[in-house]
């Protein structure tokens, strides 16, 4: 009974946070609410006898993934988005049609599989963080690593991406961006200023 | 005992909640927040048949889940950097360098 009570709150509170984290505007606001979901479902995997998946929960997706997020967005300093043109209610529209009726294939399927299965009591090896680390650094352990790589591999990859080019070095693979579409800054594009000097000095030449 | 449809249903519900939030919103941060929570909805999926088939593999699988997503974030992030750097925004219909 308890459980069921624990269970509603906390999907109640994952669903309207999660509509929150679509519906508002400011960028600091949705991330904010997007903790919070991840808190209400961490709950849940604790329902489920996951402990072990609702600390990895707290700590790395809370506490390191979306802090990073709202690192960024204060960072960027990002304002509210701008009003939506009328192309975008016809985006809206066709979004929201095209999740009801994804909700529908998707709920419909999950229902049908499992409704009526009943769950045999939580036991004490579900639970327990021996079996789940015997199986992590057993049958999956290649795996495991691959993914200490992957993460590796991240971690490169962001450095670079991020990085600041020093001034005077060639320009790095991510900044041809800007040579192929030059950003509207204040001042003369290099070939404007170079336009008016080519006649001149050809005409020099002339002479 | 709470069925596990209930939580299959939730599931069900917050993936189609961020996929709406991906396919509409047009900053791309939020858009990258909406693909977190579909990625979130999807690990509560997979907790809940562990918990129904009694197999700790689908919990396994949220680990690497978990890590991929990091990893995603770490790179998605720095690529917006970049891009912010240079253009000014990261307003995903003003990105539209490759339009023909």
């Amino acid at each position: 009974m308890i459980e069921v009570a624990v269970f509603l709150l906390f999907a109640a509170l994952a669903l309207g946070s999660a509509l929150m984290v679509v519906l508002l505007r400011n960028p600091v606001h949705s991330t904010l609410s997007l903790v919070l979901t991840l808190l209400a479902i961490a709950v849940l995997f604790v329902l489920l006898g996951a402990p072990f998946l609702a600390a990895l929960q707290v700590l790395v997706y809370t506490g390191a993934i979306v802090v990073l997020f709202l690192f960024v967005v204060m960072l960027l300093n990002i304002g509210r988005e701008e009003i939506a043109t009328d192309r975008g209610l016809v985006q809206k529209g066709a979004a929201g049609l095209g999740a009801l009726i994804l909700l529908g294939m998707v709920g419909a399927a999950l229902w049908q599989g499992t409704a009526g299965h009943e769950l045999a009591p939580l036991t004490e090896d579900f639970v327990s963080l021996e079996v789940l680390a015997t199986q992590l650094f057993g049958r999956y352990l290649v795996a495991f690593e691959l993914v200490g790589l992957l993460l590796l591999v991240a971690v490169i990859a962001a450095t670079v991406l991020a990085a600041r080019p020093t001034p005077g070095e060639p320009l790095a693979a991510g900044d041809r961006l800007a040579d192929a579409a030059p950003v509207e800054r204040g001042g003369p594009e290099p070939e404007e200023l170079a336009e008016p000097t080519a006649p001149s000095t050809a005409a020099e030449e002339a002479r | 005992m709470v069925p596990i449809s209930w939580y299959l249903l939730l599931a069900a519900l917050l993936f189609v909640i961020g996929a709406a939030g991906a396919l509409t919103r047009r900053n791309g941060i939020t858009i990258f927040l909406s693909v977190e929570l579909m990625l979130n909805s999807v690990n509560l999926t997979l907790a809940a048949y562990s918990r129904l088939l009694d197999d700790h593999t689908g919990q396994l699988v949220v680990f690497f889940v978990l890590a991929v997503a990091a990893a995603e974030a770490a790179v998605g992030l720095a690529l917006f950097i970049a891009i912010y750097r240079h253009r000014r925004t990261i307003d995903l219909n003003r990105i539209n360098l490759m339009r023909w």
